[in-house]
């Protein structure tokens, strides 16, 4: 990257956890020589202090919910070169895009004293279905890794390694024994995007997918496979690959396969 | 060789200044890892294993080497998952290239089933057999002693018969063992197979076996070769897979295909790597390391513009088909050895022998 001297970087929150822009507080001890090499310009979870764009590199975390949201995101894309999408949210629209199909007033109805006052959108939607998106960046959280990762790659202006491949890969570089064949388990590693160094089988806990589809992911297998093998009812299948990246299309077709009744 | 015989061998390894490494028990399975004493072997235990399940099951007897295969292989040890290959450091305008130490480490592995053994012949093959050796994996292999122990019973998804590699250890192995186990005997039958072996094993001064412990260990070896849970019809593949490249039978295993890669990883003779540069923040530290890749994943075969395998059932294809068929083309031997580890460890229990029968059905 040859924008200026010094990039300057920008984090901006949409609707979200604050959870993948902590992962760049918890950086600790890369966060000195990160400040060294970038220049922070717009990070509020660090900073008040918020310097006007235009900016190099964006890290954009949250979904869109509202139509005030709709419009500053277009507004993060006009001011930034590179615009990277941070996290499960930004990617997929989160676990609040649960809300997608269901009625949002029903919701509004039941949770607030004052449904007059929220002003919100029908569905949760990535930053994708808004702006054009340079990178994206999976999981609930990121893995600070990667993040560091993504921004290396950027300022000596290289491919980031990031990959597209199952968690099941990074069980075998582990040598972790995968937790479905040898216990039983359910897990949603073969068909979710690696990223986490697969973190939950290493405490041998199955695979939640928070890192949303893999490429060519096969969910429908999978589920078959499990309920059929395993005897896991499909209504905890349907639960599993509804949660931090339901929206994800290969999950949602997935959930289609095997209806309630089914 | 009786109990006591066996780690006094142990004893004498580690002495001899090797690091021995056999079967553990670890996170449900028999896996790879540091034997100091027999305790730490896989006493007693065994592994039940079918399409898509493995099991850690107690046997009913103390047999120790009493398993088949499990989620680990050689490879681990040979071509590790990941391997740093140099360092660039950058101060100035000057550029420092620190190239990798040749690993020295003295390692015996203990325990080594027969298609195990002639995995990693195939991987040798693979990785020292062209004009440019592997310098990692040569030094590596240099410094390995082979302690094979021939199998006395096989597991569900085993067909070592199928392809020539066992159930007997033969060739690659630096030392034999037969473990030999009744109501009123524990012992093994012991065969020096290399002069490295045969030098480690006179300091012990086995007694020689008789002609009838010889028979029962050989007996015993021959009822596994008879047990094997599953069968690969070898007659004709190399040819009837080549023909059928554009069989629909593909797309059926594509439409239960996870591209997930288990297969190709937990393959002791799948040798496919990536090689990927690191850098540090300021690009003053550079690596380059090593890493187990697959056929299955897209970008495995990019290029420029994308990927040539787009599709799971063209990968599939490719994978089958270069471990079945152009493998032997290329090395003059099969990729596969019938360890069976790509059908237990598929999460859907694909069965590489069943979609061979299919293929072989389809296609007469």
């Amino acid at each position: 990257m040859k924008a200026s001297p010094v990039p300057k970087i920008a984090v901006w929150k949409f609707a979200s956890c604050d959870g993948c822009q902590l992962s760049l507080l918890d950086c600790e001890d890369e966060l000195l020589q990160l400040a060294e090499l970038v220049h922070i310009a717009n990070f509020l979870e660090a900073s008040s202090r918020v310097e006007s764009g235009p900016y190099d590199v964006s890290l954009v975390e949250g979904s869109i919910t509202t139509e005030h949201d709709r419009e500053r995101i277009l507004e993060v894309r006009r001011q930034s070169k590179y615009l990277i999408a941070i996290g499960a949210c930004a990617t997929s629209g989160g676990i609040q895009a649960l809300r997608n199909g269901a009625s949002v007033e029903d919701f509004i109805r039941q949770v607030y004293a004052h449904p007059e006052y929220i002003s919100t959108l029908r569905d949760s939607t990535p930053m994708s279905a808004h702006v054009s998106v340079d990178y994206e960046l999976y999981g609930c959280p990121i893995n600070k890794t990667q993040l560091l990762e993504v921004i290396s790659a950027l300022l000596q202006g290289r491919k980031p390694r990031v990959f597209s491949h199952s968690v099941c890969v990074d069980c075998k570089l582990r040598g972790t024994p995968c937790l479905t064949v040898t216990r039983g388990l359910t897990c949603l590693g073969p068909v979710t995007h690696a990223g986490c160094e697969a973190l939950c089988p290493s405490y041998g806990r199955g695979c939640f997918g928070c890192y949303g589809p893999k490429e060519s992911s096969n969910p429908s297998s999978l589920v078959s496979h499990l309920h059929e093998h395993l005897g896991v009812p499909f209504v905890e299948l349907r639960r599993l690959l509804s949660s931090f990246t339901t929206q994800a299309a290969p999950f949602v077709e997935a959930r289609k396969r095997f209806p309630p009744g089914t | 060789m009786d109990l006591a015989g066996l780690a006094d061998f142990v004893a004498a390894l580690w002495s001899a200044g090797y690091r021995v490494i056999g079967p553990t028990v670890g996170d449900g399975a028999i896996v790879y890892g540091e034997v100091r004493s027999l305790s730490d072997l896989p006493q007693g235990l065994t592994d039940q294993q079918e399409a898509g399940q493995y099991r850690l099951v107690r046997r009913n007897d103390d047999a120790l080497f009493g398993f088949h295969v499990g989620p680990h292989s050689l490879k681990r040890l040979l071509l590790p998952p990941k391997e740093r290959l140099f360092t660039t450091i950058r101060k100035g305008p000057a550029l420092t290239v620190v190239p990798e130490q040749i690993p020295t480490e003295k390692i015996a592995f203990l325990g080594a089933k027969a298609c195990e053994i002639q995995a990693m012949l195939t991987q040798d093959q693979v990785l020292l057999g062209g004009h440019h050796p592997d310098v990692q994996y040569l030094a590596r292999r240099r410094n390995l002693l082979i302690i094979g122990t021939s199998c006395t019973s096989a597991g569900g998804t085993c067909f070592c018969t199928s392809m020539g590699s066992g159930p007997s250890v033969g060739e690659g192995a630096d030392v034999a063992l037969t473990e030999v186990i009744s109501e009123s005997t524990h012992h093994f039958i012991v065969e020096a197979k290399s002069s490295r072996g045969a030098e480690l094993l006179s300091p012990l001064r086995l007694p020689s076996a008789s002609s009838s412990e010889q028979q029962i260990a050989a007996q015993q070896v021959a009822a596994a070769a008879k047990q094997m849970g599953r069968t690969l019809v070898t007659d004709g593949l190399k040819e009837l897979i080549a023909q059928a490249m554009d069989s629909s039978h593909w797309d059926s295993v594509a439409t239960r295909c996870l591209s997930c890669a288990n297969c190709t990883l937990v393959c002791p003779t799948c040798f496919c790597n990536t090689v990927e540069d690191v850098t540090d923040l300021a690009g003053e530290h550079s690596e380059r390391w090593r890493r187990w890749d697959s056929c299955f994943h897209e970008d495995f075969s990019y290029l420029h513009g994308g990927a040539v395998r787009q599709s799971v059932k063209s990968r599939y294809r490719q994978w089958l088909s270069h471990k079945l068929s152009t493998w032997i083309d290329q090395f003059g031997r099969s990729g596969c050895v019938g360890c069976g580890r790509c059908i237990t460890f598929c999460p859907v229990g694909i069965d590489l022998t069943a979609e061979c029968a299919t293929l072989q059905a389809r296609h007469p």
